[in-house]
């Protein structure tokens, strides 16, 4: 299967490990994976801040650059659900409406792509830690990708996975809510935090490098030993020993 | 009390409310029950998205025909001998009550719980004219003794508070003496209120829904007080929303279902009261007369426009409850009665942007509200909405923003611009940059890095890394780990 990544402009420039990781465990999956060197930004910084000329323009240009792709995967399911959004972006015109709509029906966040399309729930993943995971709100709420990442992290071998209690309260991420509120921006990410730290996991790990930036970068500011990982990362993790050690 | 609560600027109510751990103690907890017992009620219901998709229907189809169903309200409401005030303002809203008042020469006025009587400011005009207004809302009555203390919730006004709060203002207001027990400090309300009711001249109400079909008003509450309002005095003034209507029984029996569910997790409020018109001839009790203003103060602005569905907006608090920015900031910070998510879609619809233009901000836009809001109002994209009117119309964006959002427009547009621009970001803030943390970043970073550390860019940025796979260059299991 041809599989195109949106890698998104976050991973591409400050998380490029997830990157790395999605291409390798798709490859794994059996994916051919290509990334369409056209590709920016999804344009939600601009949409979300109310500049719609400007997340046009982005639209038009992500739409361009995977108008020839067969599947779009992204390791971010905010982006992806931004995709979504085109479709309203684009209304009034409907050519890009119509594009927009092609993209949209191809469009897949990780999990979300190997637990619906790849129709693979145990990817053979082997990561020995305890964890939490954070269940980030425009993939739960916007694109509905409800139990996907703990359908897939369930089956990661050693993977000891704590609830997290208020997993639906927003880390306090929100792009530039967390530069234009900065102080109410920060209890969110600081309640987030405590809420971690009180299911004494040593690992946070996430589908959404804007959340995990904002809580990586709180867990770092406090010295906390909590790392952070990608989805796509914890998914990746032990393949080759896993293997090995069934020779 | 006016709409807006506050002349404060907006951060400076939002650092009071932060501070407040109290408040954020009472409210955080207050949530988290609210919620939960919202979340039980809705699945006891089984299918709560097919209610919700009714519910919303019933909405949508109300307001797309708002102007039937009034005209159908108010010639029922004067069938049965009511009289009908349409308001266009504010002003226009309290003035006509005002008038009442006076003619029947009314002294004592008792309320039951009215948001759009606040909105229009009613005890403030009642009491310049000599009139004593009592709140029987036992929540907004603490809240008027507590010299007025503006509401911080749409359906528990004194949510702010706890019950040690409330017993000294009623030992420092009224004489009491016992102790914070709920059910003393109850009773205790309760005693001065039952004087209040049996001695007013006149009972004012808000409206939860007006049903079209027979002129009838419907009131939700959980004390009863709303009977005991529309029952004894001779005179009774309903004020509603323009947009409170329902076309018919049917449809009430839904909305107030949503209603009660969503509030407080209830299947139904302790008490449901239906009004129709002044007391039949003969009849023992209810109003000898019976008035309806309904008012539009900028409601019907928003007929029309892409704000119409925060008209459909039922007053359950449910987005209120689950919207963790207020839970940290508080009501109050909203500087509007409207709070919450709702209030930031509303209040700057009804007091425009002069007075309320931060509002649409303090939103992360997690969309909490717009998954809880039983008649689905999208309330998040109306949030969007507003920051695209306030950017693209009302031209009141910071100029640093506009800048910078051009400068996106460029870079996302034209990859080449994109390359360069994020190929140069490792070296332009390596000068901030050590072992890969930024801990006091400069310009937008400023505000980021006050209390968390920004990851710094890579060298390597993922398009180089993959370029380089393809080409077979380099080994691709050893990554840069940095
Ligand atoms: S917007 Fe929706 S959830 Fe919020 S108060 Fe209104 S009806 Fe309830």
């Amino acid at each position: 299967m041809k599989v195109s990544l949106f890698v998104t402009c976050l991973s591409d420039i400050f998380y490029p490990e997830a990157g790395k990781h999605t291409v390798e465990l798709l490859e794994k999956l059996g994916c051919e994976v290509d990334f369409p060197e056209q590709q920016t930004c999804c344009g939600q910084p601009a949409f979300n801040s109310g500049y719609h000329k400007e997340a046009k323009a982005a639209a038009k240009h992500l739409i361009e650059a995977f108008e020839n792709a067969d599947y779009v995967v992204t390791p971010s399911g905010s982006c992806a659900g931004m995709v979504h959004e085109y479709k309203k972006l684009l209304r009034d015109e409907p050519d890009w409406r119509e594009k927009a709509e092609r993209l949209i029906a191809k469009t897949y966040e990780l999990t979300q792509f190997i637990v619906n399309v790849l129709k693979v729930e145990d990817v053979h993943a082997v990561l020995p830690a305890k964890a939490t995971y954070h269940t980030s709100c425009h993939m739960t709420r916007l694109l509905k990708v409800g139990d996907a990442p703990f359908r897939l992290l369930n089956n990661v071998k050693g993977l000891e996975l704590k609830p997290l209690p208020h997993n639906y309260d927003c880390c306090g991420f929100g792009g530039t809510f967390a530069v234009k509120m900065t102080p109410i921006s920060e209890e969110m990410v600081d309640a987030k935090v405590k809420h971690i730290e009180e299911t004494g996991a040593e690992v946070l790990i996430g589908a959404d490098c804007g959340c995990l930036m904002n809580i990586g970068g709180r867990l770092t500011r406090k010295g906390s030993p909590i790392r952070v990982k990608h989805i796509a990362e914890v998914l990746n993790s032990g393949v080759k020993k896993h293997a090995d050690e069934n020779l | 009390m006016p709409m807006k609560i506050s002349d404060a600027p907006f951060f400076d109510r939002v650092e009071k409310g932060l501070n407040d751990q109290f408040m954020r103690n009472a409210v955080l907890s207050a949530q988290d029950r609210l919620r939960g017992r919202k979340l039980l009620a809705a699945e006891e219901l089984g299918n709560w998205e097919d209610w919700r998709a009714l519910g919303e229907e019933i909405r949508s189809h109300t307001l797309a025909n708002l102007d039937y169903y009034l005209q159908q309200l108010s010639e029922n409401v004067a069938k049965l001998g009511g009289h009908v005030f349409f308001a266009e303002t504010a002003e226009e809203a309290s003035g006509y009550v005002k008038r009442v008042v006076q003619e029947k020469n009314a002294k004592k006025i008792v309320k039951s719980k009215s948001m759009v009587t606040e909105e229009i400011n009613l005890n403030a005009v009642l009491e310049e004219i000599g009139c004593d207004v009592v709140e029987t809302d036992l929540g907004e009555y603490i809240l008027q003794i507590d010299d007025h203390d503006p509401p911080s919730h749409i359906v528990a006004p004194a949510l702010h508070k706890n019950k040690e709060q409330i017993r000294d203002t009623f030992r420092e207001k009224k004489g009491y003496t016992k102790t914070e027990k709920p059910e003393e400090l109850t009773m205790f309300a309760r005693e001065l209120l039952r004087k209040e009711f049996l001695s007013a001249d006149l009972g004012i109400t808000g409206c939860n829904f007006a049903v079209a079909e027979s002129g009838s008003i419907a009131l939700v509450t959980n004390e009863g007080n709303a009977r005991l309002v529309t029952t004894i005095p001779k005179t009774q003034i309903t004020v509603m929303g323009m947009e409170r209507i329902v076309p018919t029984w049917e449809d009430l029996d839904i909305m107030v279902s949503l209603l009660c569910r969503s509030a407080v997790g209830q299947k139904l409020t302790s008490y449901i009261t239906g009004l129709t018109g002044p007391r039949d001839e003969g009849a023992v009790d209810g109003p000898e007369e019976f008035h309806l203003v309904i008012v539009d103060n900028k409601r019907s602005e928003a007929l029309g426009t892409a704000f119409q569905s925060a008209l459909h907006c039922i007053r359950c608090a449910a987005c209120i409850n689950v919207c963790p920015v207020y839970s940290h900031v508080g009501g109050h910070s909203y500087g509007s009665i409207y709070p919450g998510p709702i209030g930031a879609v509303l209040s700057p619809i009804l007091g425009g942007y002069e007075d309320y233009k931060e509002l649409p901000y303090a939103s992360s836009l997690c969309a909490a509200c717009t998954e809880a809001c039983p008649v689905k109002i999208p309330l998040h994209e109306l949030l969007i909405e507003h920051r695209r009117q306030i950017v693209e119309e009302e031209g009141l964006a910071p100029k640093s923003e506009k800048l910078a959002m051009k400068t996106f427009k460029l870079g996302v547009s034209s990859p080449s611009l994109y390359k360069m621009g994020t190929k140069a970001a490792p070296l332009m803030l390596k000068p901030f940059t050590d072992n890969q943390i930024i801990e006091k970043g400069p310009g937008p970073l400023k505000d980021w890095t006050e209390s968390r550390n920004f990851p710094a860019p890579k060298k390597e940025r993922f398009r180089d890394w993959f370029d380089r796979r393809t080409k077979g260059e380099g080994d691709n299991a050893k990554r840069d780990n940095s």
